[in-house]
């Protein structure tokens, strides 16, 4: 019988060793639970890149930080 | 200015509770992956099914500590955009660039290895299996790497030169990042504490094992492979805080003043063994710094510079400008108050360089940035009001050292007891006394490796990049009140991530007691 290719045969691995999981489920489902509220609802919600949020380009960005330091100031 | 440092402090603290929490599961992923892998060498070596079920037992507490505390540290990476977007941009790529590898390491290699280590028992051959086994413990370990390389240089910022027309610090030797002692010396001591935690881990869980009198032969086999590891770290941890001390005499001394609660330094300085300290001392008064001290002679002299008569600066010398060279012999550099106007003469030509730069005049701008590059180097004083502000919490940096040291020391003893009992004495380890330090030491591992943490930067503020910027300068313009709001989120997602490891890996240790290996075999 043919060998099947390799990334068939790494897929199969996957796949197999997700079916066969017990313990392995409820730490899957901590961990894609954990992903989402992370990723889509803290980072999203929360916590913005700022400078990228406000400005354009990185001469306006360097400008700003610029400006911040020199003032003493928290960027505006 | 008090709503600035509302949102400092919250900033601070939001980012120590994320830190914090993210290092409950780091140094178990790094130290028992190392256990896991002997013991798997061990299995491979005899082929004796009792060394396959006590591999699998604890390759099975890994992984629950490894799903739980995976992604924990991306929040911090999240905090450096939102809350310390100044200080996100000024480090530029040489903050960005070792979290970069660091990523790609732990996803390609952790992942990888880690698949093969779970899934891939009758997949693969024994010897594939060992060796993924051996990759995820050298992956978790280079992850770590990059991570103390970024943080070592925040203590210790070298290798780069600073760029006024990007505003960022821009790297211009990689290998003095990746190489410096700082780095290596904190690398060092955070894989190997993690060794220790690990050894005391498995150690504290075979006595529960021993405890309630099931799996005895399985709890002593895992006490002598967790005791060896957790000893071996435990020592190699102390050698190389020993290096981290002579680095932090020489770029942190403020930081070592405020460890030992010393203000007036002198020569063949003692160290305090133990010590309260005199809540009504500061460096602007001349009371005694302790109501009661145990002190070694000489001890702080050998610990900062390996010799026993040399001078050791206290906060106050350093205020004058009295500092160590990398030889141990003293020198007198700029007072703080020297800093302060040499700082601010940076920022003056920084200002110059941006009003320049605004009108399109290059050659005062070239101009401004000479004169910022003459005075970079103390830029982070010039945010400063007075030289008592570049003095640290003195007792939480006092204690938190302490506390590392002392449970340091009672952990080795520990270690080397359950050795000695393990292969000398078995039957001691059925002693309930011997059972119960064993269990109780599980958490004193947790709150000592904190401390190390506790100290390493809590003592090195007001900085958040030593001498160049402080906290204060870091900052966002954001609410004090979002802060408060994702801190206490954080605070309650946490806690129930947490309480879920340990709720999955109470029962899995329940469930190895119940039937010898047999329910570990599924």
């Amino acid at each position: 019988m043919k060998r099947p290719a390799l990334p068939v045969r790494i897929i199969r691995f996957y796949v197999d060793g997700f079916r066969q999981m017990t313990v392995g489920r409820s730490l899957w489902a901590l961990i894609i639970i954990k992903v989402i509220v992370l990723m889509f609802v803290f980072k999203l919600i929360f916590f913005p890149d700022l400078l990228k949020s406000r400005y354009d380009n990185d001469v306006d960005r360097a400008r700003a930080v610029r400006h911040s330091l020199v003032e003493g100031e928290p960027l505006k | 200015m008090n709503d600035l440092m509302s949102v400092v402090d919250w900033s601070r603290a939001q980012f120590a509770l994320t830190a914090m929490y993210h290092w409950l599961f780091v140094p178990l992923t790094l130290g028992i992956s190392v256990i896991v892998a002997i013991m798997e060498t061990m299995y491979y070596r005899t082929r004796s099914e009792r060394w396959l079920a006590v591999t699998k037992f604890w390759m099975l507490l890994f992984g629950i500590n490894f799903a739980v505390g995976v992604a924990t540290g991306i929040i911090l990476e999240f905090e450096f955009g939102a809350n310390w977007s100044n200080y996100s941009w000024f480090v530029g790529d040489i903050f960005g660039a070792p979290l970069a590898i660091e990523g790609l390491l732990a996803f390609f290699m952790e992942s990888t290895f880690i698949a093969v280590m779970f899934f891939g028992w009758k997949k693969v051959s024994p010897r594939f299996h060992l060796a993924a086994t051996w990759l995820t413990a050298i992956g978790a370990s280079l992850s770590a790497l990059w991570i103390l390389i970024a943080n070592a240089w925040m203590q210790y910022p070298v290798g780069m030169e600073f760029d006024p027309a990007q505003m960022r610090n821009v790297m211009d030797n990689f290998w003095a990042v990746a190489f410096s002692p700082v780095a290596m010396h904190k690398f060092c001591h955070a894989v190997f504490s993690g060794w220790a935690l690990a050894g005391i881990f498995v150690i504290g869980v075979s006595c529960w094992f021993l405890f309630k009198k099931r799996n005895e032969a399985f709890a002593i086999r895992s006490i002598k492979v967790g005791g060896w590891v957790g000893l071996a770290g435990m020592l190699l941890t102390m050698w190389s805080g020993d290096g981290s001390a002579l680095d932090v005499a020489r770029v942190q001394p403020m930081k070592l003043a405020a460890m030992e609660g010393l203000y007036n330094g002198k020569c063949g300085q003692e160290i305090v063994a133990f010590g309260i300290l005199n809540p009504e001392k500061t460096a602007e008064n001349d009371a005694y710094p302790y109501l009661f001290d145990i002190s070694i002679p000489k001890g702080l002299s050998f610990l900062a510079t390996h010799k026993f008569d040399s001078f050791v600066p206290g906060i106050n010398d350093l205020i004058d400008g009295i500092e160590l060279t990398p030889e141990g012999d003293t020198i007198r550099t700029e007072s703080y108050a020297d800093r302060i106007a040499i700082g601010k003469k940076a920022h003056e030509a920084l200002r110059a360089f941006d009003a320049a730069s605004v009108a399109g005049d290059s050659t005062a701008m070239a101009t401004a940035a000479a004169d910022l590059k003459a005075n970079y180097r103390y830029f982070g004083y010039g945010y400063l009001q007075s030289p008592y502000d570049a003095v640290p919490p003195v007792a939480l940096t006092f204690y938190s050292f302490h506390i590392m040291v002392t449970l340091g020391g009672a952990l080795l003893l520990v270690l080397i007891l359950a050795l000695w009992f393990a292969y000398r004495k078995p039957g001691t380890l059925r002693n309930r006394l011997v059972q119960w330090i064993g269990m109780a030491s599980i958490p004193l591992v947790w709150v000592c490796s904190q401390a190390g943490w506790v100290t390493a930067e809590v003592g090195r503020q007001p900085w958040i990049i030593q001498d160049i910027m402080p906290c204060s300068a870091a900052i966002s313009d954001i609410s004090v009140s979002t802060v408060q709001i994702t801190f206490w989120m954080f605070a309650a997602v946490f806690t129930a991530f947490l309480a879920a490891e340990i709720g999955i890996m109470l029962r899995q240790i329940s469930k190895g007691s119940k039937s010898d290996y047999d329910s570990l075999k599924s």
